[in-house]
């Protein structure tokens, strides 16, 4: 579940990003390549463990999809603390300037 | 178990690489947007953020499954030799499909935008001169 949870994210990302491209002030390419860079890894995870172990091909249990809520937030922390740094819009060099 | 760690290494790897590509590229004057190609220094940090991306998130996920703890050994399959093994094994096979995976998609990905950007360059040159 986790896997689906990360591709949406992914999706929903480039979308909001193609949307607003080419401007791309808040580094939202940054957010989608880190949903696309785990959502190819955990499909490679899948179709190995699908073809090794059998079974299910998509874990849906609760704890995979709390997992998924877990790591689409994760994401966004990691992609905030990005943007933060880079702070685009110069809002901590005008909020220390006054 | 540990299947991030191949994808981590190239990670490393390839944000050296950017490194010294990005200085060559200054020092030889290489501006993004004046050339048919996409610099390699903006291609290679698509890499590092597809790599870098996946692996922030998959090791969360080892963490929440108790396969990566914070404290040494860090692997918790490091405490059983029993696990070991599948463990190697996990890494060569998954970790390798993963890194293998995900630069072939970058391949595609570099080759596409290599084609748009020398499409739109004779365009762009044809509206300039007309």
């Amino acid at each position: 579940m986790f896997f689906i949870i990360t591709a949406l994210a992914a999706i929903v990302a480039t979308i909001v990003w193609y949307v607003n491209a080419p401007e791309d002030k808040y580094k939202l390419n940054l957010l989608c390549f880190i949903y696309w860079g785990a959502t190819l890894m955990w499909f490679v995870d899948h179709v190995m463990a699908f073809l090794t172990e059998g079974g299910e091909f998509f874990e849906i249990t609760l704890d995979a999809t709390l997992l998924g809520f877990v790591v689409v937030l994760f994401g966004l922390i990691v992609w905030l603390i990005a943007l933060l740094i880079s702070d685009p819009k110069k809002v901590f060099h005008k909020l220390l300037k006054n | 178990m540990a299947c991030f760690l191949v994808p981590m290494g190239e990670a490393i790897v390839t944000t050296v690489m950017k490194k010294v590509v990005e200085k060559n590229e200054r020092e030889a004057g290489v501006k993004e947007g004046s050339q048919t190609r996409v610099s390699w220094s903006r291609k290679l940090s698509w890499l590092n953020r597809l790599l870098w991306g996946g692996v922030l998130l998959l090791a969360l996920e080892h963490i929440w499954h108790g396969e990566v703890v914070l404290w040494p050994p860090f692997l918790t399959a490091m405490n059983n030799p029993a696990d070991v093994g599948p463990m190697l094994h996990e890494v060569a096979t998954i970790g390798t499909g993963m890194a293998v995976f995900v630069t072939i998609v970058w391949l595609i990905m570099i080759s596409i935008a290599d084609q748009k950007a020398k499409a739109i360059h004779p365009a762009v040159k044809a509206k300039a001169d007309a």
